[in-house]
């Protein structure tokens, strides 16, 4: 074990994980932000627009990829802050950095799970993906992107009260995807448009989807991937930073 | 390493108050150490510095050898913690609960299955490894949170109150577990505001009041200290004034509480002749009249107050 601490920290983040997939996947607001919110969306926007079946798939495995993989991270810390299971949690030889990252893929395999509906949606309806392989990764990489920042949008404020955590962060949510490339492809944008579309990272993964769907992207390849990658980084130090400080206040 | 745990200058502050205030103290290997104090007098939160759960705002801790701020892992893996208001997962079965915790903990698979089956057993919830902990009762979640603590084998395991509340039974099965380890040699810290479970389990404890430590003793010298501290208290069917009684040199302080007189004493026996003899030559009727162990309270006031010098 002292050899490889790294590698057994790992082990014990995906215990965490396994745990928390027991725990939360059927749990009411998993259910209503992780299935509900992406079907109401998509028929809310999609439905009735006389769009190509591949824009409509875009649409369809952004909305739940983005909602999905982001239903269950929120809610795990305030909710073991609430049912008083955190102070024993912390008390493990668990880093924080590990115990976050088992939330991480705990959502992130809830998201993948969630995302083969869609996928599957879409083949059966005869959508022809070109790029099967990249597709695949463009799924596996946003998915941990998407958890990620689910995990950061509970570091703060450090509530036990699991819907505050799912309020705020539905406000965050929301306007990422209508400022996303999902309802408009990018290359139809405005400038504006398109500089504030940038900072949404479910644009990155739409941009992946049409490539893989359409032939066509407006980034490269690549820099959908070094985005996804990037933001995940960036999300994953930032929510570390954040739950070291924030975790001993809600106990 | 002498000492299982070493604490120097520990201090926590929440906003104006200061839980625990520049507290030294040593436990040594082996021993059960317990940590005696009313409500609010810092045992939580010293025992959350000492699990790595949070940071003080001063001072230094180790656990056999490792500072708890700057090998929080290395501390965290020898030591185990039944903290004072945990609750297993309910939505997880007791058996989950155990298995997850031996996953913390690195416990490869053969081993911590076979340490749950005895635990289980010992503690009669095997029959019940499969359900969720959502309907165990108090004292069986209790129970359960404690096999999760003895399953990692720790070096050293803090208790924190882990008798209050409970009925009868799980409190002596609870006593008797401690007791049991810590013969097998593992090294119990055990706060509690039961004065009597102190003096029954503990070979030292530390009294704390205030976030800070009055004395620190083995039960028999603490007891010492506050034999002077019981008390005859005494109502009559008039209303008798202190200074009315007779003059008794066994009585160290007396004091009027509502229609009772308390009279402090390390001789219950002469005080309680001679308010007879003043009741009969007064002619006044005993409505009651007891004698009192220390309250915890008492000890206190004692101890803190010799404790500050005054
Ligand atoms: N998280 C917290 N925030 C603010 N005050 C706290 C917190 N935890 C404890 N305190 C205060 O610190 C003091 C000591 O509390 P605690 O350690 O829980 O005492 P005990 O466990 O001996 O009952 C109390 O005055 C309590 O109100
Ligand atoms: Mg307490």
């Amino acid at each position: 074990m002292l050899e490889y601490p790294f590698l057994e920290q790992l082990k014990r983040a995906f215990a965490i994980a396994k745990k928390n997939l027991r725990i939360y996947y059927k749990s009411g607001p998993v259910l209503i932000f992780g299935l509900i919110t992406p079907c109401f969306f998509f028929l809310a926007f999609f439905i009735g627009r006389n769009l190509p079946i591949q824009q409509l798939f875009t649409g369809l495995i952004g909305m739940t990829i983005f909602f999905s993989s982001m239903s269950i991270g929120p809610a795990i810390v305030p909710f073991e802050a609430r049912s008083r299971t955190l102070e024993r949690l912390v008390s493990t030889p668990v880093s924080v950095w590990a115990l976050l990252l088992g939330d991480v893929i705990a959502s992130f395999l809830y998201g993948l799970l969630v995302t083969i509906i869609p996928v599957t949606i879409g083949l059966v309806s005869g959508v022809s993906i070109i790029h099967p392989l990249i597709l695949c990764l463009g799924i596996f990489f946003a998915a941990f992107c998407f958890a990620s920042f689910g995990i950061l949008l509970s570091a703060y404020p450090p509530t036990d009260v699991p819907s505050t955590v799912m309020m705020t962060s539905t406000l965050v949510k929301f306007p990422l995807v209508f400022i996303s490339g999902i309802f408009i492809p990018i290359w139809e944008m405005h400038d504006w448009q398109r500089i504030l579309a940038s900072f949404s990272p479910l644009t990155y993964f739409t941009d992946l989807v049409n490539y893989c769907t359409q032939g066509t992207s407006y980034y490269s390849v690549f820099v959908d991937f070094a985005a996804l990658i990037g933001f995940t980084l960036l999300f994953l130090t930032v929510a570390i930073k954040i739950h070291e400080k924030t975790l001993p206040k809600r106990l | 390493m002498e000492h299982a745990i070493e604490v120097k200058d520990l201090t926590k502050n929440y906003g104006e108050i200061t839980a625990v205030n520049h507290i030294n103290f040593e436990v040594r290997k082996k021993e059960i150490f317990g940590f005696l104090g009313p409500n609010g007098a810092g045992k939580t939160t010293t025992i959350r510095i000492l699990t790595g759960v949070i940071k003080p705002d001063g001072g230094t801790a180790t656990i056999m050898g490792h500072n708890i701020l700057k090998e929080p892992l290395k501390a965290k893996q020898i030591i185990s913690v039944v903290p004072e208001m945990a609750n297993a997962y309910i939505n997880l079965t007791a058996w989950q609960n155990l298995m997850l915790i031996g996953e913390l903990y690195g416990v490869p698979k053969k081993v911590r299955q076979e340490r749950a089956r005895h635990l289980l057993r010992d503690f009669k919830l095997f029959e019940r490894r499969k359900h969720l902990a959502r309907g165990f009762s108090k004292g069986m979640k209790q129970k359960l949170i404690l096999c999760m603590a003895l399953l990692t084998e720790p070096q050293v395991l803090f208790l924190d109150e882990p008798t209050s509340g409970l009925d009868v039974e799980s409190a002596r099965l609870i006593r008797d577990t401690i007791r049991q380890y810590n013969r097998d040699g593992t090294t119990i810290f055990l706060s509690t505001h039961n004065m009597e479970e102190a003096n029954r389990l503990c070979d030292r404890i530390a009294i704390i009041n205030h976030g800070e430590i009055a004395a620190i003793d083995n039960p028999e010298s603490l007891r010492m200290k506050s034999s002077t501290l019981k008390s005859v208290e005494v109502s009559f069917n008039k209303s008798v004034s202190v200074n009315e009684l007779p003059k008794n040199a066994n009585v160290t302080e007396a004091k009027k509480i509502g229609d009772k007189i308390k009279l402090y004493t390390d001789e219950p026996h002469s005080v309680i002749n001679s308010i007879i003899d003043y009741a009969r030559s007064q002619d006044l009727k005993i409505i009651s009249l007891n004698t009192l162990a220390p309250t915890l309270e008492d000890v206190f006031i004692k101890l803190v107050r010799e404790y500050k010098g005054d």
